[in-house]
C-alpha cells in the first residue's frame, strides 16, 4: 500500500508544541516520520537529545523514523550538529545537502534525500545509490511526467529506489542565509528575538493586489498556496510511487492524515474536498505548469 | 587572483579578453546553461572563434553547463558536454551530479568546476564533490559571509571562486524554485529566472506596473526608476506593510574586499552578467583588472580608487551596490 509520511516541521514551534504534535502523531496512520530542524540553525527549542526522545516514542509506536538534516549548512556549528546526526546508528538520515551526503556516505550510514536535494535524472540517482541511497524525494518543481520517466528508467537499471512525493502542504521553495522574518521586523538575523515563534505557519506575503504569493518562514520561503495532490493518489499508486509526504501544520493535521489514509485505502472517493484552514490550493507543478496554478 | 568574466556573445568575449580577463565563461544557445536569453550565447562555430581568440590572447574559456537535465533532456545535456570537450574548452562549469559523473568519466582530463548552482556551502560539501567527481574548483554561493568563507577556505580541498560583481541572488543558488512557482521556468529546469516571456509592463493611472505571468511584481511612482521584475526584488505586502519584502534591487560589489579575499586564498573572482552588453563587460573588466593589478603590486597598500566605485555604481542595478552577505550585518 502507498505509504504516508510526515515531513519535518518546517515552521518554528515552541518545544511544548512540538512534543504535543508528535505525541498525537504517534497515533496517526502515517508510516514514516521525519524529525529535526531543517530550516534555521538559530531554532534551538529542541536539542538533538529531544529529537531522539521523540524518535524513540514514534519508533515504539511502529513508525519508521528518519532524522532530517539542515538544508543550508553554513557554519562549523552547523557541521558539528550534522556530524552528531551522522554518527548515530539507530535511524535513517534524510540528507538535505551535499554536506550530509558526504558525512552519511563516509560513515557508511544509509540515507534518503529530501525534496531540496536536486535529483533530476537517473544518472544522479545511480551516483548516490553507490554511496548508500535508500530512497529519494522528487524535487517540488518536478511533476508527473518526469517522475514517470524516472521510475521507468530506475526499473530498467534494476535499481530499487523508492520515490517519495511532496503531496500536501506549503511548498518549500527557497533557502537563504538571510532571514525574511527578521527583515519584516527590522531586526538583524543574529538578534532576531525568535519572532518566527509568533508565526507558526509563516508570514503571508501578498502582491499589492492581495494575491497570496509566498509564506515567509525565517530563512526559507514557502508557497502562498497549499499544494494538494490528494486526488492524484490513485494515479501515483499506478505509477509506482512509494510514499507521499504531508507537511506538518499546527492545526488540522490529524484530519489531513485521516483523509489521505482513507483515500489510499479506497474508503472514500478522492474527489471529496479536504476542508482545512483558509489557503488557496495549487497543483500546477504536478502537471508541468507554474507551481501556483490550480488545475481543475 | 584570476579575473573571470562573462561572455554572452562573441563581441562580449572579445571585450572581456581585451580588457584584462584571465578567463571568460560562456554557454550554448539552449537551456543547458543558467543564462538562457533570446539572442544570447554561442553556437559551436561562434564558440570555436571565441576560444581561438581567447587562447591567442592568453585567456582561458570555461563552458557553463549548469542546469539540471531531466530524463527527456538528458541527451541534450550530455551532448553539450561532448561539444564543449570537442571545442577544446579549458573547464566545464557543472552543477548536476549526474552530469558531473558523466563529464568525469568521459573527459577526466578536462577540468571540472562546480557551478554556484551546485550549492556547496561547506567544506564537507566540497569534499563530496571532490571525492565523487574530481572537481578542481568550486564557485561559492553568494549567501556566505566573509567569516563563513574564511572557515570554508581553511579546509577546502579545491580552488575557490567567489562572485565579485553583478546581480545578487538572495537565495542559495540551485535550490530556488520561486521562478517556476510563478512561471513555468526556473534556473534549474530552463536556465531562466523570471523569464522575459512572462514579463508585461503596463502604464496605469496608479503608475508603471511590472508583471510576471500576470502577478504584480512592482508598481513605480513618477520619478522612480523601474527595474527588471525579478520576482524576489519586487515590492509586496506583508501584514499591511508594502516594501521590498525579500530583497532590494541592488547589485553586488566586493571591490573593497579584494585584499581579504586574496588573504583567504581565493583563486578567482567572478563577474556576473552574460546578459550584459559588450560595452558593459569592457568597463567592468577594465575596472577589475586595474584593481587586481594594484593588489598584485602591493596588497598592503591596496586602496580602492574612487573612480572604480563610481564606474561600477553607474553600471549597477538602481545605481546601488552592496557587499552583500560578505558583510554579516547585512543579514
Amino acid at each position: 500500500m502507498l505509504k504516508l509520511s510526515l515531513g519535518p516541521v518546517l515552521w518554528f514551534w515552541s518545544r511544548q508544541t512540538v512534543f504535543d504534535f508528535y505525541a498525537n502523531a504517534a497515533e496517526w496512520p502515517v508510516d514514516t516520520v521525519y524529525l529535526g530542524e531543517t530550516v534555521c540553525a538559530r531554532r534551538r527549542e529542541l536539542k538533538l537529545a529531544d529529537w531522539l526522545e521523540i524518535a524513540g516514542v514514534l519508533k515504539d509506536a511502529g513508525k519508521q523514523v528518519v532524522l532530517s538534516t539542515q538544508t543550508l549548512i553554513e557554519s562549523e556549528a552547523d557541521l558539528r550538529l550534522l556530524r552528531r546526526i551522522c554518527s548515530q546508528q539507530d535511524y535513517l538520515i534524510e540528507a538535505n545537502d551535499q554536506s550530509a551526503l558526504q558525512l552519511a556516505s563516509t560513515n557508511n550510514l544509509p540515507f534518503v534525500t529530501g525534496p531540496g536535494l536536486n535529483i533530476y535524472n537517473v544518472a544522479t540517482l545511480k551516483v548516490l545509490a553507490k554511496r548508500g541511497l535508500k530512497g529519494w524525494s522528487l524535487p517540488v518543481e518536478l511533476g508527473r511526467e518526469t517522475l514517470i520517466e524516472l521510475i521507468a528508467e530506475l526499473k530498467a537499471e534494476g535499481l530499487d529506489l523508492p520515490a517519495e512525493v511532496f503531496a500536501w502542504g506549503f511548498l518549500p521553495l527557497a533557502w537563504s542565509s538571510r532571514c525574511f522574518t527578521a527583515r519584516y521586523y527590522n531586526l538583524p538575523k543574529d538578534n532576531c528575538e525568535f519572532r518566527c515563534l509568533q508565526h507558526p505557519d509563516g508570514l503571508e506575503l501578498r502582491s499589492r493586489e492581495a494575491q497570496e504569493l509566498f509564506r515567509l518562514n525565517g530563512t526559507s520561503t514557502l508557497s502562498g498556496a497549499r499544494y494538494d495532490l490528494l486526488r492524484e493518489l490513485p494515479d501515483m499508486v499506478a505509477m509506482g510511487v512509494d510514499t507521499v509526504r504531508l507537511s506538518p501544520e499546527h492545526q488540522g493535521m490529524a484530519e489531513v492524515v485521516q483523509r489521505f489514509d482513507q483515500v489510499r485505502r479506497g474508503e472514500i472517493p478522492y474527489s471529496d474536498p479536504l476542508t482545512v484552514r483558509e489557503a488557496p490550493p495549487c497543483n500546477g507543478y504536478w502537471y508541468g505548469q507554474p507551481g501556483m496554478d490550480q488545475r481543475a | 587572483m584570476e579575473l573571470v568574466c562573462p561572455a554572452g556573445s562573441l563581441p562580449a568575449l572579445k571585450a572581456a579578453v581585451d580588457n584584462g580577463a584571465n578567463a571568460v565563461y560562456l554557454g550554448f544557445k539552449d537551456s543547458t546553461n543558467a543564462r538562457q536569453f533570446k539572442g544570447l550565447n554561442f553556437n559551436d562555430k561562434r564558440a570555436a572563434e571565441g576560444i581561438e581568440y581567447a587562447h591567442k590572447n592568453g585567456a582561458r574559456v570555461f563552458c557553463a553547463i549548469n542546469t539540471f537535465p531531466q530524463p527527456q533532456g538528458w541527451k541534450t545535456w550530455t551532448a553539450a558536454v561532448d561539444r564543449a570537450a570537442t571545442l577544446g574548452i579549458d573547464a566545464m562549469i557543472l552543477a548536476d551530479m549526474g552530469l558531473l559523473d558523466y563529464a568525469a568519466s568521459r573527459y577526466p582530463q578536462i577540468d571540472r568546476h562546480l557551478s554556484v548552482q551546485g550549492s556547496a556551502t561547506s567544506y564537507e560539501a566540497l569534499r563530496f564533490y571532490k571525492d565523487n567527481f574530481g572537481i578542481r574548483r568550486a564557485v561559492l554561493p553568494r549567501v556566505l559571509s566573509l567569516d563563513q568563507i574564511r572557515g570554508l577556505a581553511k579546509h577546502s580541498p579545491v580552488e575557490l571562486e567567489v562572485f565579485a560583481f553583478g546581480s545578487l541572488c538572495i537565495m542559495a543558488e540551485g535550490r530556488c524554485y520561486l521562478s517556476s512557482y510563478i512561471t513555468d521556468e526556473s534556473p534549474n529546469t530552463r536556465g531562466a529566472c523570471s523569464p522575459a516571456k512572462a514579463v508585461r509592463w503596463q502604464e496605469t493611472s496608479q503608475g508603471l506596473e511590472s508583471r510576471l505571468n500576470g502577478i504584480l511584481i512592482d508598481r513605480y511612482g513618477k520619478g522612480e526608476s523601474a527595474g527588471y521584475p525579478t520576482l524576489c526584488k519586487g515590492r509586496f505586502e506583508v501584514e499591511g506593510s508594502v516594501y521590498h519584502a525579500i530583497e532590494e534591487p541592488v547589485s553586488l560589489n566586493t571591490i573593497d574586499l579584494l585584499p581579504q579575499l586574496q588573504e583567504l586564498g581565493i583563486s578567482a573572482v567572478k563577474i556576473e552578467g552574460r546578459q550584459r552588453s559588450p560595452a558593459y563587460i569592457a568597463d567592468v573588466a577594465r575596472t577589475w583588472r586595474q584593481a587586481l593589478d594594484r593588489l598584485e603590486n602591493s596588497a598592503a597598500e591596496f586602496a580602492v580608487d574612487p573612480a572604480w566605485n563610481a564606474t561600477l555604481a553607474g553600471l549597477s542595478e538602481g545605481g546601488l551596490t552592496t557587499i552583500g552577505a560578505y558583510h554579516r550585518k547585512w543579514k
